[in-house]
């Protein structure tokens, strides 16, 4: 099942041009999702002003090469390893997710486009990314599901009350384990079982990618934007208003750790 | 003024929700970050302001002067025992203060009210409080107004 490229099977029923076109008719909805998400919320608007405030109360200017290496630590540190995230189980959950989702995309686009119908011969890895991708999104995001939101975390609500922010991380997982489940039942050749997945698999796409408005699915594009411009604001010493990091005199002591958010 | 949320900045980690004393700070249902419910509850303790790690929720001033540009900001750094606090006056000027982390381990410092003793019904008469005077830190009695002090009409 790992090495064979589902999509390539799936060829044989059904034309790879259709499969192609889905694709970008879902990377089509991202985008508009995310644009009628920006005019509706009013964020990057937000993110001038904001970037204009800062500016007006910055301590000194910035440099080109100031702010390169601003952007590359906020690539290295809040984007690739999400440090906002702190040291624990949320940003290890997370990084599986992250990664494992952008594998699973990946490796879907390559087997999709490169490698869809039954003449051509996958190389065995772009399968072995998709599965694994998928595995490590089910991995990270049923950890985060069952155990590690805040919902259920800190605000003691069952793990299985759904809300409106779950639309993303639920089709996600949906999608993942469709997909893995389709693939399962491809490789046994259960006739109809494996079709009753694939339209299953293809329903959470079209929740996942369509509902990217009402959904937390374009938070992977802002936070990045975030970040970089709070980084920019410590360093051209404007920080939001925020104090200077302490010049900590030892008489101060050690303080205390903080503590798991659950003491409800 | 009450607390909010930059949700730029807000991870939805918590710390609030649970830090709350007057339970106001809970989770949006939309965005799964987190939100004042309650402003007008909002007693201004700081405690969210300080738990955050994020540094994502500030203290709204009231309207006839938050537009003014006064800020209080803080930034709490566990590694050093320190809070720092920025204030920012309207007219431009800035303070910044250090202080040292004063806040005690969850639960420590509860008062085990159930294992002591069960006060009298003289003591549940009285006027003073649980453990006064000496929860007071004071032997003394406590001082006291005598009532035909009080201007009549002003007070009752």
């Amino acid at each position: 099942m790992i090495t064979t490229n589902p999509f390539s099977i799936l060829s044989e029923t059904v034309p790879a041009i259709a499969t192609q076109s889905f694709v970008v008719v879902m990377a089509f909805l991202v985008v508009i999702g995310t644009l009628v998400d920006i005019i509706h919320k009013k964020n990057v608007k937000y993110f001038f002003e904001n970037a204009k405030k800062a500016k007006q109360s910055a301590k000194k200017k910035l440099t080109t090469r100031e702010k390169t290496s601003v952007a590359i630590k906020t690539v290295a540190s809040d984007i690739l390893t999400t440090s906002e995230l702190g040291a624990g189980k949320r940003r290890v959950a997370h990084l599986l997710g992250m990664y494992g989702t952008l594998l699973f995309w990946f490796a879907s686009v390559i087997m999709i486009f490169c490698y869809s119908s039954i003449d051509t011969v996958t190389p065995t890895i772009w399968p072995i990314l998709w599965h694994v991708g998928a595995i490590m999104t089910c991995l990270g995001g049923f950890w985060f599901w069952l155990f590690l939101r805040v919902d259920v975390y800190s605000e003691a609500h069952p793990w299985y009350r759904i809300i409106q922010a779950d639309l993303f991380v639920l089709s996600l997982l949906a999608t993942a384990t469709f997909g893995l489940i389709w693939s399962f039942l491809q490789s046994l050749n259960i006739s109809g079982w494996d079709n009753l997945f694939l339209i299953f698999f293809i329903i959470s796409n079209i929740i996942l990618f369509g509902g990217v408005y009402w959904s937390k699915f374009a938070h992977m594009f802002y936070k990045p934007g975030a970040a970089l411009q709070k980084n920019l604001a410590e360093a051209d010493g404007s920080r939001d208003n925020l104090p200077p990091p302490a010049d900590a005199p030892k008489q101060y002591g050690l303080g205390i750790n903080r503590e798991k958010a659950k003491h409800y | 003024m009450s607390t909010f949320v930059y949700m730029t900045r807000c991870d939805g980690c918590g710390q609030c929700v649970d830090i709350c004393p007057s339970d106001i700070m809970h989770i949006d249902e939309t965005i799964r970050r987190a939100k004042n419910i309650e402003p007008n509850f909002c007693w201004e303790c700081y405690a969210c302001v300080k738990a955050c790690p994020n540094h994502a929720i500030d203290v709204r001033g009231y309207a006839d002067f938050a537009p003014m540009g006064h800020s209080v900001r803080v930034r709490r750094e566990e590694e050093k025992g320190t809070i720092s606090w920025k204030i920012k006056f309207r007219n431009g000027t800035e303070k910044d203060f250090v202080s040292p982390i004063t806040t005690k381990p969850w639960g420590k410092f509860i008062p085990k009210l159930a294992e002591g003793k069960k006060p009298s019904q003289e003591e549940i008469n009285s006027q003073k409080l649980y453990l006064e005077p000496e929860g007071l830190n004071t032997k003394k009695e406590l001082p006291t107004v005598p009532k035909d002090s009080f201007k009549k009409g002003v007070y009752y």
